[in-house]
């Protein structure tokens, strides 16, 4: 919080806090004051880790410094700390992109909102990227393209990285999820003639739709059949079909519904196919559904290119949470080259206004949000439910793999970087359907459950 | 009596297609439904889910709107995912040629030898024959695992496509060259590459063209698929774009250019076969 006051400042403290005390951080502080010169502040970061080092209590330097003076303190510093090098070598760690031309492949959602919009909208230019968003036609072809290092990072599903990393449908490699791009903002679609049947007890024998086995719309579609008594396995079909392909199905009858991100909900509502059942934030309000994810590889390769680019799509995610932007957002991404929607489609899902296929007009703020924060809660969930449904075999231990997967630490330096409030813990309660979830006890969890395939 | 024989056949072709867009105009038109959703409701969705109903097979007045927007404009570039249909066909058009030439290249002289000796032909044909048969999208995710590239693995897929019948018209025509024509060229003591050259080649060249036609053909119905699969760019990925948005007018728009196109160098290939083929 402390890292931009002037450490060879006698009364600035490098507490918590700022130098003046009347902002919550030094970066309000230098916006209050005028100084948000990036490389001096930047360099202040360096020279107040230094003298941190150098006195870790606050009142012994600035007894020094006030005994001996700043500029005599710079110097005397200097002799056996190249500092001048140190801030040199920080300010090339910050500015110095090592790969400018990205491309990021995209799946044509509403949860790759954070992604796509930074494009048109400038905020990958505005960092000095130039980026190419790249369409692509399915998950497993977004994995495979990822994995050949044909893109630098993806849009995924969450549970993708964590499938990645330890193996399961693909072999393992390292992958790290550094931010969610959003949550809620899924649904239960049914096809119009199944209009009389709301009761999931009547859904006997139907065939829905998933967008990927390593999915959350796989996991909720599940965890909501089985709360209403129906073995996802045995009493109905799941099978993947890519989202863009899922209107097509349901109006060809092949499925009867699906549980899919939007706008894939919204266009079947649109073309009059299919109905809103449910959207999943009535099943986990705040659930996670698609991630921005890379290699750690490229995360260790090119980490000024990797931190630039995922600023980028947080300041671009900072955008669109506030509910007032969501329109012209709607209007940045629905053309061809993104998602190839009309756009009072994509505006419904954003401003959660929205036709629900029935004839009524639902007013949902909260339909769709968006919150980066990776909480390894939710990994630990995911992980919970992949071991539920036989995915994953055997013991696993939960909390090192949230946490080598979910860069959460990362993620929530970036968020307070561009003015977001950041949680403190990385961990947290929820509950699914009115079920408490508590990360410290996944085990305990998974045992609580009638329906499960575990040995 | 001449006329007719010079116009029937085009008269004809016109007449059918004029019934079939008949048909297809009756079938496809809108009675104007009554609205039976309120305004504000209305405005959320398609027209035709206003009136209660599906969203329709577009009519043959909507498709030509399309298409006449393709055709006046085929080549803008709006981003690496919304490129002009001419583009599109271009970059389809250039994975094709290099898959199928690749092939060539490699099925014509293999091809060649194996239709030389008939001990290598019976050693090979197992082997062709249980490839041969394979789908070649079945190639895909194995080659985007072993190339580890999506624009190369297409190539790759055209590639062994294009390769089997090649190779086995190949092989077909040189081992059944006329024996007279090798008995004389033996009495002639004409050399071995020139034998291959100015008596097998010549001789096998009809067969082998025959075998690249039907190559191309294959080449260019599997393109479609594989661009599909894997998006990016192309009319295969124009297609499969314009499905995600449910535009069944832009869809038939690429269906009637990849026809086009495919009937281009089907016929393409049919003259130069022509040109190689003598009278005997």
């Amino acid at each position: 919080m402390s890292m931009f006051n002037d450490p060879f400042d006698p009364d600035s403290r490098l507490a918590p806090g700022c130098s003046c005390g009347h902002h919550a951080s030094e970066a309000e502080h230098a916006a209050g004051i005028g100084t948000t010169d990036v490389d001096a502040l930047s360099t202040r970061t360096v020279d107040t880790a230094v003298m941190r080092a150098l006195f870790p209590r606050d009142a012994t330097r600035r007894r020094f410094l006030r005994a001996v003076g700043a500029n005599t303190a710079l110097a005397a510093v200097a002799q056996f700390f190249p500092l001048a090098a140190a801030r040199e070598a920080f300010a090339q760690g910050k500015g110095g992109i090592e790969k400018p031309n990205l491309k990021v492949g995209f799946i044509p959602i509403t949860c790759a909102t954070p992604i796509i919009m930074s494009q048109p909208m400038g905020y990958y230019g505005r960092a000095g990227l130039n980026v190419d968003v790249v369409k692509t036609a399915g998950w497993a072809v977004i994995r495979d393209k990822t994995l050949n290092k044909e893109y630098d990072a993806a849009h995924m599903l969450s549970p993708m990285p964590l499938a990645i990393s330890l193996g399961a449908g693909s072999r393992p490699i390292p992958y790290t999820v550094s931010a969610v791009e959003n949550i809620n903002g899924q649904a239960i679609t049914l096809s119009i003639k199944h209009k009389e049947k709301r009761d999931p007890k009547s859904w006997k024998g139907f065939k829905f739709a998933v967008p990927f086995d390593y999915s959350m719309h796989n996991y909720l579609l599940r965890y909501y059949v089985a709360e209403h008594g129906l073995d996802p396995d045995k009493d109905i079909q799941i099978r993947s079909v890519p989202p863009p392909e899922m209107v097509a199905n349901l109006r060809a009858d092949n499925i009867d519904g699906f549980l899919a991100p939007d706008p894939v909900n919204q266009r079947a509502v649109y073309d009059g196919v299919g109905f809103i059942h449910t959207l999943t934030k009535d099943i986990w309000d705040g659930h996670p559904c698609c991630a921005f994810a890379a290699s750690k590889e490229f995360v260790t390769q090119y980490p000024n290119t990797y931190r630039t680019l995922l600023k980028a799509i947080m300041e671009a995610t900072a955008f669109a949470t506030k509910p007032e932007n969501r329109k012209q957002i709607a209007e940045a991404i629905a053309p061809a080259n993104y998602l190839n929607q009309p756009v009072t489609v994509v505006e419904q899902v954003l401003t959660g206004t929205f036709a629900d296929g029935l004839g009524n007009v639902r007013k949902e703020p909260k339909r769709i949000d968006f919150d980066p924060f990776p909480w390894h809660s939710f990994a630990i969930w995911i992980l919970t439910q992949m071991k539920r449904w036989g995915q994953l075999k055997g013991d696993v231990d939960y909390a090192k793999v949230a946490r080598e997967v979910f860069l959460a630490t990362d993620a929530a330096r970036l968020m307070k970087e561009v003015g977001m409030t950041a949680p403190a813990v990385t961990s947290k309660k929820f509950a699914v359907m009115g079920k408490e979830f508590d990360p410290a006890k996944p085990e305990d969890y998974l045992a609580g459950f009638a329906i499960k395939r575990t040995a | 009596m001449k006329g007719l024989q010079l116009w029937g056949a085009p008269l004809l072709s016109v007449a059918i297609l004029l019934v079939f867009l008949a048909v297809w105009h009756a079938a496809t038109r809108q009675e104007s439904g009554a609205q039976v959703v309120d305004a504000e409701y209305a405005k959320l969705v398609g027209a035709e889910a206003a009136t209660g109903k599906k969203s329709a097979f577009p009519a043959p007045a909507d498709v030509g709107r399309k298409l006449w927007e393709h055709v006046t404009d085929p080549f803008y570039d709006k981003g690496p995912n919304d490129k002009g249909i001419g583009i599109q066909l271009a970059f389809s058009i250039a994975r094709v040629l290099s898959g199928f030439l690749l092939a060539a290249l490699v099925a014509i002289p293999v091809g060649f030898l194996i239709g030389m000796s008939p001990l290598v032909y019976r050693a090979f044909d197992p082997f062709i024959q249980v490839l041969k048969p394979i789908s070649p999208l079945a190639w895909m995710p194995l080659a985007l695992f072993t190339l580890k590239d999506s624009g190369v693995s297409s190539i790759f897929v055209i590639f062994i496509c294009s390769m089997w019948p090649m190779l086995i018209n190949t092989a077909f025509g040189v081992a059944s060259v006329r024996r007279e024509w090798l008995n004389v060229a033996k009495t002639l003591e004409v050399g071995h590459v020139r034998k291959a050259f100015r008596v097998i080649l010549p001789a096998a060249a009809p067969t082998i063209m025959t075998g690249m036609r039907i190559s191309i053909g294959i080449a260019w119905l599997v393109i479609v698929a594989a661009e599909m699969l894997v998006g990016g760019t192309g009319i295969g990925y124009f297609v499969w774009n314009e499905w995600n948005n449910l535009s069944i007018a832009n869809i038939i728009s690429g269906i009637l250019a990849i026809g086009l196109v495919g009937m281009v160098l089907d016929q393409a290939l049919a003259r130069l076969t022509k040109l190689v083929t003598f009278p005997e």
